[in-house]
């Protein structure tokens, strides 16, 4: 036998590792025209491990003062050797993710993936996105220049909308009244331990459900194949359709290093907290639909302040969106056209709100 | 049901070990174990590189040596790098060191310091300042920015004023 | 079923539905739908903003304004100018300039001590009943000045008022008659931002200010000057404007010999370095005024590298010729002041190669803007037209443009660096591709 084969065993003796792994070596996943969209989902997975290991190495560096922020950073992308290459990583990936995540979670939308029985993948799914978010939103203000400064300020400054608590939500995330280093250190704290702590748990959640339930076929398909069960194609997942996985991976990779490479992330300049906002200050390009919006609802709307039912609609509207699956039901055949519908409205207005913030002044 | 499955046998059913399919196989397996050693490579070496720290461990910009205790005569005063910009590090008659920026809040001129007038003076305008950096006469439109100082042992050190 | 994912034996009944579904009662459904469409409704609603006011201090009452609001040309005072004069506001009604008793029915009866219009020539000395009497400021301003009249009566304008001409200015010429603003207002014609605006509507006027034989073209050479610039564009109301060089009150032009003396109450190390160049004397012996003759009086417009040296735009040659030392000065000079241009050039356009690529310069660009406050100080050492001190400037800038252009080489050789090592970890991916794609074809064979 050979040493690998011994070290198998031993460990198998303790851990089951077979047991455990027989129903991953028995997984299959369908195949059919709209099988390429299942990669969405492990490429989103993929850039968020990225995100763990370049965070983990900046945090060798990083300061999380207002002091040292921006001078660690600068430190960072100048000093280190490669930390320009673990920083735009980074930064690139962490982009990367939201949009691959919206672009899966739009698939499975669409695709239908959310039915019975897989709610729960649904509400952990759309959590998970809320937290990529809460994580981008986080981030951006850690390097402490200009433009996360105040994009941080006006951000906070919508929380304070929400009714009777909104106060204190600005306390919260602030660390106090106004943009402050407290507000630096809470964000750090929140992006590097809060977030990855709850992150961790609903994406094993998330995946262990995956496996439950194996991956969704869609009705149009499942249709088609229920006239001609000889249709139906299934791959299984270890090896074939993991090495496809692993070119979706590589592939990944190398537009993360070339982005890296070729297109730097800026550093801009140190925040000045008694400067004036730049004019023109936007968020991040994936809260540019919630804050076009909001420049948009007049200042009053019948006697509701304006911002408020901006707030109130987004809250509103992300509540329904994380009990999606709940609007369909077999017997209503409008559910279905009904989620359907809104999904194409929701994908329509995120798309047409985030040109039209870009091209805003 | 069609299953696509890892198979070893090769499409058209025939023998193995035919040369051109153990080549064929050899240059796959070398091209996929090269491939994965090379890549991983390109990536474990730039991580390596940046687990060891850099050699400078100075982050720069916050803190800065001015001058040496004794280096100013009272009443007198010195332009010092602080990051990218001059600084301006008086020691007034008091034997108290102040230090601020030595951008002129007008247009950008270096500032000086005169002691006929105990004030700092930009030549371009004819700015003035007080000690404690307050515009009081001339064209500027804003006061200079203040320092923290501290005296440590020999060294005169000046510092970006901490945050509240 | 051609369905593949793990299923529990028995979790379907006959008709393939999962066991335990129970389809949920029809009212919820709508509860929902309601509330997605009063959202759409909400969003969809538009109401208009009401225009905010800004406050207007409270002006004293008149009853004269209820007549004259309505009156026409000369007469028109409406109640916005009213209430907007500093006078009417402070309490000087209308009765305190033309008086009478705005409080009866014959508010206009000369018995009661109306005046009526008055006169032009007699509006100075109107005005100065208050406004020179520093007793009577005090009570309103403290610090208002109160020597205007006696300015005035020093100036151009006073002294032809008092020898019968009444086409020159007089008070409300300048600040208003009726809706006078402080000269602190931005929206005052006296602010400022306004003053050549006011000035030249009769200096800049040709058929006006013809019969005194005084040009007309100072308002047009002015509004191309880097003064006006600063001050309308850049708002930096310390810029010179026509009062600041004429006076105010006292307006009158500065003579040959005092011009240099306005012109260094700012720009006082050129003034210096005049002093002590052989310029001084020769411009003196010659009654050339020192700074108006290279810069002009009006139309100073940005100065150019160009006015210096022997090319075909240059001020130099007007005296010096070919073969005079000041000549030679001339040419060395410009060579120099080209010399440390071309030098920031160079740099400048390496670090912004090495930007747009994306590397960080952002401390070489700063300190290269060190080198530009060089150049600037050597164009203020021009005027000692010494071109030994000059070279002190230039020399101490190039050090700094050459440090910076390498610092910006450096930067590009690193990012060249960097994209060989992208290059090569894009073949080891692509090999990794291939190697896949080729294995994955080798381990998938039809049945």
């Amino acid at each position: 036998m050979s040493a690998f084969a011994l070290v198998k065993d031993w460990l198998d003796e303790r851990f089951g590792w077979a047991e455990l792994t027989k129903p991953l070596r028995k997984k299959t996943v369908p195949m059919h025209r709209l099988s390429y969209w299942y990669f969405l989902g492990g490429i989103t997975l993929f850039l968020f491990i990225i995100q763990v290991c370049t965070g983990i190495l900046l945090l060798l560096y990083y300061r999380a003062s207002a002091n040292e922020a921006f001078e660690s950073v600068q430190y960072i992308t100048t000093q280190v050797q490669f930390g320009w290459l673990v920083r735009s990583i980074h930064s690139w990936s962490a982009n990367l993710m939201i949009l691959t995540a919206f672009a899966h979670m739009f698939s499975v939308l669409f695709l239908k993936s959310y039915r019975k029985p897989r709610e729960l993948t649904w509400i952990t799914g759309a959590l998970l996105l809320f937290l990529a978010m809460g994580f981008g939103f986080s981030g951006y203000l850690l390097p402490w220049n200009t433009l996360a400064f105040f994009a941080t300020k006006v951000g906070t400054e919508v929380a304070g909308q929400v009714p009777l608590i909104g106060k204190w939500i600005v306390i919260f995330l602030r660390g106090g009244e106004d943009v402050t280093g407290a507000t630096l250190t809470r964000f750090f704290g929140f992006h590097v331990a809060v977030l990855p702590g709850i992150t961790t748990l609903l994406l094993a959640v998330h995946i262990l459900l995956v496996q439950k339930f194996g991956m969704s076929v869609p009705p149009s398909v499942e249709e088609q194949w229920k006239r001609d069960p000889s249709a139906a194609r299934e791959m299984k997942f270890f090896p074939n359709f993991a090495l496809r996985e692993a070119i979706a991976w590589y592939i990944a990779l190398g537009v993360l290093g070339a982005l890296a490479a070729l297109s730097p992330w800026g550093l801009g300049a140190k925040a000045d907290p008694f400067a004036s906002a730049p004019a023109g200050i936007k968020p991040e390009w994936y809260f540019l639909f919630m804050f076009q919006t909001l420049k948009l609802i007049p200042a009053k709307v019948w006697f509701i302040d304006g911002e408020l039912l901006g707030v109130l609609g987004f809250g509103l509207a992300g509540a329904v969106w994380v009990l999606l699956p709940f609007l369909e039901r077999r017997n209503w055949n409008l559910g279905r056209v009904f989620v359907t519908g809104l999904g194409v409205f929701a994908l329509a207005y995120i798309a047409v709100m985030t040109v039209y913030g870009f091209v805003a002044k | 049901m069609q299953v696509f499955e890892a198979t070893s046998s090769p499409r058209d059913g025939s023998n193995y070990a035919s040369p051109t399919d153990s080549r064929r196989r050899r240059f796959v397996q070398i091209l996929l174990g090269g491939g994965l050693i090379a890549s991983a490579a390109s990536f474990i070496y730039p991580v390596l590189r940046f687990i060891v720290p850099p050699a400078a461990t100075d982050l720069g910009g916050d803190s800065v040596v001015a001058a040496k205790v004794g280096e100013l005569k009272p009443n007198s005063a010195k332009i010092f790098r602080f990051g990218s910009r001059p600084g301006l590090l008086l020691l007034g008659s008091d034997g108290e060191y102040r230090a601020m920026s030595g951008t002129c809040t007008h247009l950008s001129c270096t500032v000086q310091y005169r002691g006929d007038l105990k004030q700092v003076w930009c030549a371009c305008h004819n700015g003035t300042y007080d000690l404690a950096g307050k515009n009081v006469g001339g064209p500027p439109p804003r006061p200079l920015e203040l320092f923290d100082v501290q005296v440590r042992g020999e060294e005169v050190v000046v510092r970006r004023k901490r945050e509240g | 079923m051609g369905v593949a994912y793990h299923e529990i034996q028995g979790a379907r009944d006959d008709e393939g539905q999962l066991r335990g579904y129970a389809p949920p009662r029809a009212s919820y459904r709508y509860v929902l739908l309601a509330v997605a469409i009063s959202i759409f409704v909400a969003v969809a609603l538009f109401a208009a903003s009401r225009a905010d006011a800004a406050p207007v201090p409270q002006a004293v009452q008149s009853t004269c304004v209820d007549c004259h609001s309505a009156l026409d040309g000369n007469l028109k005072v409406t109640g916005e100018q009213y209430a907007q004069d500093v006078h009417a506001q402070k309490g000087l009604t209308c009765a305190g300039c033309h008086g009478g008793d705005p409080t009866s029915m014959e508010a206009m009866d000369k018995k009661k001590g109306f005046k009526g219009h008055i006169d032009r020539k007699k509006v100075p000395e109107l005005c100065a009943t208050c406004h020179a009497d520093g007793a009577y400021m005090r009570q309103y301003n403290p610090s208002l000045r109160t020597d205007q009249m006696a300015q005035y009566k020093t100036s151009v304008h006073g002294k032809r008022l008092a020898g019968g001409d009444s086409k020159v200015a007089v008070c409300i010429d300048c600040h208003g008659v009726h809706g006078i603003r402080p000269a602190s207002d931005t929206r005052s014609k006296v602010h400022p931002l306004h003053i050549a605006d006011t000035c030249s509507r009769c200096h800049n006027d040709g058929k006006y200010m013809q019969p005194y034989k005084i040009k007309h073209d100072q308002f047009a050479g002015y509004s191309t000057s880097v003064h006006h610039e600063a001050l309308t564009k850049r708002g930096d109301l310390s810029a010179p404007t026509c009062t600041t060089c004429h006076g105010n009150h006292g307006a009158s032009p500065p003579g040959v010999a005092s011009v240099v003396h306005v012109c260094s109450t700012c720009h006082v190390f050129q003034a210096q370095l005049f002093d002590a160049s052989p310029h001084k004397a020769a411009f003196d012996a010659a009654g050339m005024p020192g700074c108006v003759t290279c810069h002009s009086n009006h139309r100073i417009v940005h100065p150019d590298d160009s006015m210096v040296g022997t090319g075909a735009q240059s001020i130099c040659t007007t005296c010096h010729t070919q073969g005079d030392a000041g000549f030679a000065a001339a040419g060395n000079i410009q060579q120099q002041l080209a010399a440390l241009q071309n030098a920031i050039g160079k740099s400048d356009e390496v670090l912004t190669r090495a930007e747009r690529s994306g590397m960080e310069v952002g401390e070489a660009q700063l300190e290269l803007t060190t080198a530009r406050d060089q150049l600037t100080k050597a164009r203020v050492t021009l005027h000692s037209f010494a071109p030994k001190k000059i070279e002190e400037d230039i020399k101490t800038g190039q050090v700094t443009a050459e440090k910076t252009r390498l610092a910006g080489e450096k930067a590009l050789r690193e990012r060249d660096y960097r994209r060989a090592g992208l290059g090569i970890s894009l073949i080891t991916i692509l090999a990794m591709l291939v190697g896949l794609k080729l294995y994955i074809g080798e381990i998938e064979s039809r049945k």
